[in-house]
Parts: structure tokens; C-alpha cells; sequence
């Protein structure tokens, strides 16, 4: 391969010229990168800017759950893509606390989000990753979690028991 | 015959221009003195050519979507003819490239070679290291399974440690509110395309490199590396002892990486690829989700740290690490290569290998965590079948205490052993730990009535020796 141009025996406009063409070339690459690069990232970073509504979804009926019993329910996400099959289940805790007061957790620990486990005798939380422990009112009891478990909103609507889709919570650096 | 084929190579060879090209970088001169530590490097990009390859094939049949990822994954190790070989050899190849880029770079610290001029060198290294362990974690979310999916949410929850733009990249991680169909196709992306691409264009940068401030010389005692003097010490080094690169050098980087291929071939054969957990359903609560081996001691590290350290740790850590990588060869550029000269480069490696190495250990044992699969304890362990002392034991299992408490070698290991409770702590003192909780227990006084209060605590003041 023949690198080696020609002793530039010419004028300084010449020299001028052959800069112009080099700058030419380096602004016109610059642009074809953004105009590629643009909708690239923007198509990437599309799912933070995109609205999800939050709905509310039904996990029973009233007379399915008994009083002072904490049970595991499953809840659709409020606008599963088509292709998510099993992903667009999300699971949550609810307990019926009595005749028509319920409470709901989301599963994830507020340490690093792994699924906490209902533990019925010992009415607490475990979580296996970390040993995080929280109460049945989903207080931190012991272990690493920095706040208690994310409430659901929940509702009683015609005998069912309904609750409020929830993105998974991210605890972030001022909870922890 | 062979007259006709030489002709047309030579006509390929004319036309292509391979020889010209690949043939100086194949007989580059290398010191004659290096021989088998130098071998780790070579390895390093056999063990890459093993993903590639088998990666390439298994996305024949797998499917990165959210729904169907799983039974690909099945259909491949269960069905697909060498499916379940290929698998595990993607899984080994895997693990061989994290070992081999750890060894050589342990050899590259250890022998000085990261000095001028090869600064570089250990940079565009050290930056390779970073894309093998993404590589490797996004890889193991590719599995799809139940462990993949809380991989995610807790890879999710790090990334949201971040200050400021946190929450953002947490969702970023997940391709939205929650894991869904948008997941995986973002993990598949980076898995197959951004980050092979950046690893063979890191590996030609690598390369490049190596042509050309050459293979460093092994180094001696008291032959400190100057940047004035070392350029000609080297040229006349390679003059008066070097040798082409091939065969003379390459003959021992072919034996060691053919001994580790067959390796990975064997441990695929023989264990197959890791097992698939549970469906990937996120309303499967029952999951236990684990890193794969080269992450596992970053596992123990967040469960074992003050958590007051634990955002620092999350987000500048990785920040701070891979910036020393970087950075540290340019500030110690020259001076003593050898070993001996620098013992502290010694003790550098020993303690990094003996903390990741008892992270790991510590991880695979995971004490923090409740045990969930603790059984009953058994008779011999309780010291009775019936009466309050039985009772007391029922209630201890019951109560979720067994999770974490040691009794005779039974139960999980999160709190203290309480085998011999009793020759330690007072009744008083029981009642008030078991009521109040403190120190990482949780408080049982509103979940206990006085008369399970009496059963437990009896039970726990009879444990007074380790005969049980």
C-alpha cells in the first residue's frame, strides 16, 4: 500500500484547498454519525420516556381471602407488550387484615429487590438473598433493607379485591 | 496435484496479498526467553473464539423474546442434537475467559510488563476485563430462567443507586416499569452485538499494540526499565536472542490452548451446561437467585457490607477500580520490573485472589440468608419426644426461628448458634432478646402469647450442652 504523496510542491492555496477538503470530509462524517446516531439512541432510550398508565386489577374476590392471612397474588402489568408471556405477571403479597381493611406489598426487598417469602408461623418476611426480615405490616425487622416493603394500593370494587399496578420500586440512593 | 494448488494460492496470495500482510505479524521477533507465562494472553482469545462460535450457533434456535427465550432454551438442551454440549461449552468457555484474563493479568503485574511503553497495552487490557464480566453477567440473563429475572430487578436496583439519573437507568435496565417483553431483547442486543463488537475491536486495539512495542522480555533483577534507554535495550535484546513469533513462540500457546480446549470439551461432555431454574414468571415469589461463579463474591461483598458503605460501594466502586486499572500503569511507568524488586506487586495479587477467593467461598455459603429448606429438628437433637421441652422445639421451628439459628448442627446460620444457649444467657435475658429482637433479630413479643413464651424459652434454657 503506497501512502506517500507527491513533495507538495505547490502554492499555499493549494495547501488551504487540501485542508477545506480534509475538514469537508470530517463534517460531513460528523454529520452522517448524528444522523445515525440520533434515532439510534433515542430508540434505546425510548422506554424511559414512555407513559405507563397505572390500572387497577383485579386478584379476587373479597370472600376469597381470610382474615389475618397473608397470601400471595398475581397481578397483570398494566401494559404488557404482547411478546412478554409470563414476564407481564407480577407478584404481590396481600393481607386481609380484617372485614374490609387489606393491605399489599410488592415482593421485592428495598435492598436490592430480590422476592421476599411470607414465613405464616413466624409472621414475617425473609428474603433469600441478602437475609433482609420485615414485619407483617412490612416494617424492616432486621438484616440490610433500608425501608419497609412498597405498598400497594388496594380497593374493594363489586366484592373484588383490586390493586393498583406498581413499576417495580427502585429503592435509589436517598432510601438506602 | 499439489503443483495445481500451489498455483493457486499463489495467484490468491498475489491478488489478496495475505503473505505480506499476515506473515510479518506472524514471525514479529520476540524475546527467545519467553516462554510459558506468556501463554495466558493467547488463551484469552481461544476461549473468546469458543463464544463466538458456539454463541453463534446457539442463536440458530434461541429465541430472545420475554415469552419464548425459556422453551428455546429447553428445546436446545433437551432436544436439539449437541445442543446440550454446545451449552455447556458456551457456559465453560466462559468461565475459562474470565480465568485466563485474570491470569494474564496477574502475569502482566506481576512481570512489570505494563511499563513503558505498554501502558496502552494494560489499558485497552484492563478495559477488556470490564466487557468479559458484562459479557459474562448478561450472558447468565440470557439463560432466561427464574434466576435470570431477579438478576435483572437486583442488577436494576445497583444501577438506581446511582445519584441523580439513578431511576433512569434503572428503568433503562429493565426497558421499562417493570421486567416485560422489553427485557430480555436488550440484554440479548448488548450480549450478541455491542459488546463482542467492542471486544474484537478492544482485541485488534490490543493487538496492535503488541506489534508494536513487542512481547515484553522477562524481567530480570536489577534491570529497572528507563524510558530514555529502554527502546534500544530492547532492539538489541530481540537482535542478539530473538525469535519469530512462529512457530518458535506459538508452539506453546497452541499446546496450552489445545490442553484448554479440550478441557472445556470434556467438562461440557461430562457436566453438560448449568440447569435451567423455574419459568421466568415474576409471580414465582419461590426463587433463590445466585450469581454464576465469577460474580458470586460482589454477591457476598453487598451482603456483607455496612450499609452505610453500600451506595458509595455500588456506585464508585466499579468506578474506582476500573479508573486505578486504567490509569495506575502511567503513573508507574518506569523503575524495577522484576518480582522481587517490587514484593508489594506480590502482595497485591495474593490479596486480591484471597479476597475474591473468600467472598466467593463465603457467597457459595451465603450464612446471612435464611435457611428456608431447615427441617424439624430430630428427636436425638431435642432431647425429647414429648412434653414442654418437645413443644418448645416445635414452636422454635415453627416460628421461623430454625431459619436462622443453629441447634445441634440444624437450622440456617444467619444468627447466632444456640446450641448451648442455655449455659449462656439467663432466662431474663432469653425472654428479652426473643421479645425485643436487637442486634439483626426481629422483636417476637407480639407474635408470641406467654404460654409459647414459656415453651420457647424453656426450650432454649435446656440447650446447655452440645451432647444433643
Amino acid at each position: 500500500m503506497n501512502t506517500e504523496t507527491p513533495e507538495p510542491n505547490c502554492s499555499p492555496e493549494e495547501l488551504t484547498r487540501r485542508r477545506f477538503f480534509a475538514r469537508v470530509c470530517v463534517g460531513l462524517g460528523a454529520l452522517c454519525s448524528a444522523a445515525l446516531a440520533i434515532p439510534a439512541v433515542g430508540f434505546v432510550l425510548a422506554p424511559l420516556f414512555r407513559k405507563t398508565p397505572q390500572l387497577w386489577r383485579t386478584v379476587g374476590k373479597v370472600t376469597d381471602f381470610e382474615i389475618g392471612k397473608t397470601v400471595s397474588v398475581v397481578v397483570e402489568d398494566s401494559s404488557p407488550l404482547p411478546w412478554a408471556g409470563v414476564t407481564a405477571k407480577t407478584g404481590a403479597w396481600l393481607r386481609r387484615v380484617n372485614e374490609n381493611e387489606f393491605m399489599a406489598f410488592a415482593v421485592n426487598c428495598s435492598h436490592l429487590g430480590c422476592p421476599v417469602r411470607w414465613m405464616q408461623d413466624a409472621n414475617l418476611f425473609m428474603c433469600p438473598c441478602h437475609g433482609g426480615v420485615y414485619y407483617s405490616d412490612g416494617r424492616v425487622a432486621a438484616g440490610p433493607p433500608p425501608l419497609p416493603l412498597t405498598r400497594y394500593f388496594v380497593r374493594i370494587q363489586n366484592g373484588e379485591v383490586q390493586l393498583q399496578t406498581l413499576p417495580i420500586p427502585i429503592t435509589g440512593p436517598k432510601g438506602a | 496435484m499439489r503443483r495445481i494448488f500451489k498455483g493457486i494460492w499463489e495467484w490468491f496470495d498475489h491478488r489478496t496479498g495475505l503473505s505480506d500482510t499476515i506473515g510479518p505479524m506472524m514471525k514479529h521477533v520476540v524475546p527467545g526467553d519467553a516462554k510459558w507465562w506468556y501463554v495466558f494472553g493467547s488463551a484469552t482469545m481461544l476461549a473468546f473464539m469458543v463464544q463466538v462460535v458456539t454463541g453463534v450457533v446457539l442463536a440458530f434456535s434461541y429465541i430472545p423474546s420475554s415469552s419464548q427465550a425459556y422453551d428455546t432454551l429447553r428445546f436446545i438442551t433437551e432436544d436439539a442434537p449437541f445442543g446440550r454440549f454446545l451449552r455447556g461449552l458456551h457456559y465453560y468457555g466462559a468461565s475459562a475467559m474470565v480465568l485466563m484474563v485474570g491470569l494474564h493479568m496477574a502475569q502482566v503485574f506481576l512481570f512489570g510488563s505494563y511499563k513503558y511503553p505498554r501502558e496502552m497495552n494494560w489499558a485497552t487490557g484492563a478495559l477488556l476485563l470490564a466487557f468479559t464480566l458484562v459479557m459474562g453477567f448478561t450472558g447468565q440473563l440470557l439463560r432466561w430462567d427464574q434466576t435470570a429475572v431477579w438478576s435483572v430487578v437486583v442488577a436494576a436496583e445497583q444501577a438506581g443507586r446511582i445519584p441523580l439519573i439513578g431511576d433512569a437507568f434503572a428503568r433503562f435496565v429493565l426497558g421499562g416499569q417493570t421486567v416485560g417483553g422489553a427485557t430480555l431483547s436488550r440484554f440479548f442486543a448488548i450480549h450478541v452485538f455491542v459488546m463482542p463488537a467492542l471486544i474484537f475491536a478492544f482485541i485488534g486495539l490490543h493487538m496492535l499494540l503488541v506489534l508494536r512495542h513487542g512481547i515484553s522480555e522477562p524481567p530480570k533483577v536489577d534491570e529497572p526499565v528507563d524510558p530514555k534507554t529502554y527502546n534500544e535495550h530492547y532492539e538489541k535484546l530481540l537482535k542478539k536472542s530473538g525469535r519469530p513469533f512462529w512457530p518458535d513462540a506459538a508452539w506453546r500457546d497452541v499446546v496450552f490452548c489445545t490442553a484448554m480446549l479440550l478441557g472445556l470439551i470434556l467438562l461440557a461432555w461430562i457436566f453438560g451446561p448449568p440447569v435451567l431454574g423455574k419459568p421466568p414468571d415474576p409471580s414465582i415469589v419461590q426463587a433463590d437467585p445466585r450469581p454464576d461463579w465469577y460474580l458470586l463474591w460482589y454477591f457476598a461483598v453487598l451482603a456483607l457490607m455496612p450499609p452505610w458503605l453500600e451506595n458509595y460501594f455500588i456506585v464508585l466502586g466499579p468506578v474506582l477500580v476500573g479508573g486505578i486499572l486504567v490509569v495506575f500503569p502511567f503513573a508507574f511507568n518506569k523503575g524495577e520490573r522484576h518480582p522481587l524488586r517490587r514484593p508489594w506487586s506480590i502482595a497485591i495479587v495474593i490479596m486480591v485472589v484471597l479476597l475474591i477467593g473468600s467472598f466467593w467461598y463465603i457467597g457459595l455459603k451465603s450464612p446471612w440468608s435464611p435457611n428456608f429448606n431447615a427441617q424439624r429438628l430430630p428427636e436425638k437433637a431435642v432431647g425429647a419426644a414429648a412434653g414442654p421441652i418437645a413443644d418448645g422445639a416445635r414452636l422454635f421451628y415453627s416460628k421461623g426461628c430454625l431459619n436462622c439459628h443453629l441447634i445441634s448442627g440444624y437450622g440456617g446460620r444467619r444468627g447466632p448458634d444456640l446450641t448451648a444457649v442455655g449455659a449462656r444467657l439467663t432466662h431474663d435475658n432469653i425472654v428479652i432478646r426473643i421479645a425485643n429482637g436487637g442486634n439483626n433479630m426481629p422483636a417476637f413479643g407480639n407474635n408470641l402469647t406467654p404460654q409459647q413464651m414459656d415453651l420457647l424459652v424453656g426450650f432454649l434454657q435446656s440447650r446447655t450442652n452440645t451432647l444433643h
